[in-house]
C-alpha cells in the first residue's frame, strides 16, 4: 500500500485548484493508494466528491501569519508524523515549493522539486523532472520514507473519477514558533482580463518583437480570444513588460488549450513554463530555431506581416 | 559595524551552451563537458551577488563572503563575483561532492558558513541553472534554523532588520525581518554588473579559501544522498511541426487561423 498525503490548492473561486486535481490523478495512478488530502480552511464542495479516502481540514493561515508559509509549514509537519505517509505530494507553486522544500529539510526528508512522473517500484518511489533547463530529464529513486514531492502543472491530466471522503479537522498545538518574518502589506499589481495561469488561449512575444510597442498587437489578439498576454524571459529582461508576465522556468507554467509564440526562439527555459500546452503554434521567421521542433502549427516569416492577417481571421472568424 | 553577508554561488556548464554541444554520458548518468565552453558562475547567484553590492553602494558597510561547495573548480569562473566586488572567495572543494544530493550540500554549507564565522544576511540566488532545483538556500535556513524570506526583489538595510518586497504570482509583499536572515533573490532585482579593469585586477590578486569535507567534520560516508539518480537522458521530441505556406506572408497569417479553426483549436 502507498499511503499519500496531497496538499491541496485553492483557485481563485476558492475550490479545488486544476493543479489539485491533476495531482489526485497522479496520487492515483500509483499501486493500492490510499490518499489523504490536506487543506487549509473549510472543506469545499468540490471536495465532498474528490476520489480519496480522507479530507483533513487544517485551520487557515491568517492574513497577518508570520514570514512565508510559517504556519503551513508547521502544520503540516505535524499532520505528517500522524499519519506517516509514504509519500506527500504538492503542487509546483509558490505555496508547494516554499513549504515542501522547508519541511523536508526541517524533518530530513528526501525532496524532489518539479516532477512530471511518479511511479510505484519495489523499493520505493521513483520519480522524473526536467533538468538543465529542461534540455534533459533525471530519473530518481527514492528509497526513505517519507518522500516529499513537488508536481508540475499540467504534467497529468484531470482525473474524471468521484468519491466519497472521510472529511475530518485537523487542530494543530497551534505552538507555531514564528521565526521572525513579518509580512506587513501586500501589493497587487492591477491586471486586467484573465490570469495567465488560467486562461485557455495565450499570446506571447519575445525577443524576435523587438520592442515594447508590439505587445499591444499581441494584446488585441488576446482579447479576441478571451485569453491572456505572455512572454519570453528575453523580453522582460528587456524590460518591454513586467516580469510578472513572464513564461518559463522562472516565470509562470500555462497549460492552455492555444500557445501562440510570436518572435520566440524556443529555448528549453521557456519550453518548460508552456510545454503542456495542447496546441503550440510559432510563429517565427527563423526556420531553424527551436519553437518548431515543439510546434505542433507554424509560419515560418516576419511576425509583422503575418499576425495583422492572422489577427484580422480571427476576428472575423469570432464576429 | 560591518555587515558580514555570506552569498552562495554555484558553478555550473553554461547554460549558453548550443543544445548540438549539449551531450549526456550515459554510462555516468552525468553531463560531458562541453567542448571549448567553460563553466560558469550560476547566473542566478550573480543576482545574489548585485543584490550584495547594491546595499554597498547604498552607503552600508558590508564584507561579502562567496561560497560554494563542489568539485573541478575552474578559478576563471569563481572569481567572477570577485571581480563584480565581492570581498572573499571561499570553496568547499571535495571530488566526493560531485556525487551528494542537496541534502548533503546543505549541512556542508551551513557548516562552513558556521566555522567561517559571524554572519549577518545569507543570499542565495532563486534556483540554478543546471539542477533547476531552487530549494538549496530554503534548506539551509531551515537547518540552520533561521528565519527565510524567498524571492526578494527589493532589499534594505535598517540596523538590526532587513525591509523586503517578495514577488508574488501577482504582485509582492512587503516584509520586514530581523537579522541574521536567510534570502533567495530573484532576477527582478536588477542584472549583475559587468566587472571592470580594476575589479578583475584585483581579483586575479585573491586567493580563494579552501575548507576540505575534513575540515568541516564530514567524512564523504555522512552525505549519502537520498535520491538516487538511475537515468539522465535527452527527451525525443515526437512532434512534427505543421508549417503553413500561404503565397505570401500576409497570406500565411490568414491560412494559419483558417487551419486553427478547422482543428476547432479557435
Amino acid at each position: 500500500m502507498t499511503s499519500i498525503l496531497l496538499v491541496a490548492e485553492r483557485d481563485g473561486q476558492g475550490e479545488i485548484s486544476q493543479s489539485t486535481l491533476q495531482a489526485v490523478a497522479a496520487a492515483k495512478s500509483l499501486s493500492d493508494s490510499q490518499v489523504t488530502v490536506a487543506i487549509e480552511g473549510d472543506a469545499v464542495k468540490s471536495g465532498a466528491s474528490l476520489a480519496v479516502e480522507k479530507i483533513v481540514t487544517l485551520s487557515p493561515t491568517d492574513s497577518g501569519d508570520a514570514g512565508i508559509y510559517d504556519k503551513a509549514t508547521y502544520d503540516i509537519t505535524s499532520l505528517i508524523s500522524l499519519i506517516n505517509p509514504d509519500l506527500v505530494l504538492f503542487n509546483k507553486s509558490d505555496f508547494g515549493s516554499v513549504v515542501g522544500a522547508r519541511l523536508a529539510f526541517r524533518s530530513d526528508y528526501a525532496f524532489a522539486a518539479d516532477c512530471i512522473e511518479i511511479s510505484s517500484t519495489v523499493t520505493g518511489l521513483s520519480v522524473t523532472r526536467p533538468v538543465y533547463g529542461g534540455s534533459a530529464l533525471a530519473e530518481f529513486e527514492i528509497a526513505s520514507t517519507p518522500a516529499i514531492v513537488t508536481l508540475r502543472a499540467g504534467a497529468y491530466e484531470t482525473g474524471t473519477d468521484t468519491g466519497s471522503p472521510i472529511i475530518e479537522a485537523f487542530n494543530s498545538d497551534g505552538s507555531v514558533v514564528g521565526q521572525g518574518a513579518t509580512t506587513t502589506d501586500t501589493v497587487a499589481e492591477a491586471r486586467d482580463g484573465v490570469r495567465l495561469e488560467d486562461a485557455n488561449f495565450v499570446v506571447s512575444g519575445g525577443r524576435g518583437l523587438g520592442g515594447p510597442e508590439p505587445f499591444s498587437v499581441l494584446n488585441e489578439l488576446a482579447d479576441i480570444l478571451g485569453g491572456a498576454v505572455g512572454a519570453s524571459r528575453a523580453a522582460c529582461d528587456a524590460g518591454w513588460i513586467d516580469h510578472s508576465y513572464q513564461v518559463g522556468l522562472t516565470g509562470k507554467s500555462v497549460s492552455p488549450d492555444v500557445y501562440i509564440a510570436v518572435g520566440i526562439s524556443g529555448a528549453s527555459q521557456h519550453m518548460s513554463g508552456c510545454s503542456s500546452s495542447r496546441a503550440i503554434v510559432a510563429i517565427n521567421k527563423d526556420g531553424d530555431s527551436n519553437i518548431f521542433k515543439e510546434a505542433r502549427f507554424g509560419v515560418v516569416g516576419d511576425w509583422e506581416k503575418v499576425l495583422p492577417s492572422f489577427l484580422a481571421t480571427v476576428r472575423d472568424l469570432k464576429a | 559595524m560591518t555587515f558580514r553577508i555570506v552569498v552562495l554561488a554555484k558553478q555550473v556548464p553554461d547554460p549558453e551552451t548550443p543544445p548540438s554541444q549539449f551531450k549526456i554520458d550515459e554510462s555516468t548518468n552525468s553531463v560531458f563537458p562541453p567542448n571549448g565552453v567553460p563553466p560558469v558562475v550560476n547566473g542566478f547567484d550573480l543576482n545574489a551577488v548585485e543584490a550584495a553590492l547594491q546595499l554597498r553602494d547604498a552607503g552600508a558597510d558590508v564584507e561579502i563572503t562567496v561560497l560554494s561547495a563542489g568539485s573541478e573548480f575552474v578559478m576563471d569562473a569563481m572569481k567572477k563575483p570577485l571581480a563584480m566586488g565581492a570581498d572573499r572567495l571561499v570553496l568547499i572543494e571535495d571530488s566526493s561532492l560531485g556525487n551528494i544530493d542537496s541534502s548533503g550540500t546543505v549541512k556542508i554549507l551551513a557548516a562552513a558558513i558556521e566555522k567561517d564565522g559571524p554572519y549577518d544576511l545569507i543570499l542565495g540566488g532563486r534556483q540554478a541553472s543546471d539542477w533547476d532545483q531552487a530549494h538549496v538556500t530554503l534548506g539551509l535556513a531551515e537547518v540552520m534554523g533561521l528565519p527565510l524570506v524567498s524571492l526578494v526583489q527589493k532589499l534594505e538595510l535598517n540596523s538590526d532588520s532587513v525591509a523586503l518586497q517578495r514577488v508574488i504570482p501577482d504582485g509582492y509583499q512587503v516584509i520586514e525581518a530581523p537579522i541574521p536572515v536567510v534570502l533567495t533573490v530573484t532576477n527582478e532585482l536588477g542584472e549583475p554588473r559587468y566587472p571592470n579593469l580594476r575589479g578583475i585586477m584585483q581579483a586575479s590578486r585573491k586567493k580563494p579559501e579552501i575548507f576540505t569535507l575534513a575540515d568541516l567534520g564530514f567524512s564523504s560516508g555522512d552525505l549519502a544522498p537520498k535520491l538516487e539518480l538511475k537515468k539522465l537522458y535527452v527527451p525525443e521530441s515526437n512532434r512534427q511541426v505543421e508549417l503553413i505556406e500561404g503565397e505570401d506572408e500576409p497570406d500565411s497569417g490568414k491560412q494559419l487561423a483558417l487551419r486553427l479553426r478547422e482543428e476547432k483549436l479557435i
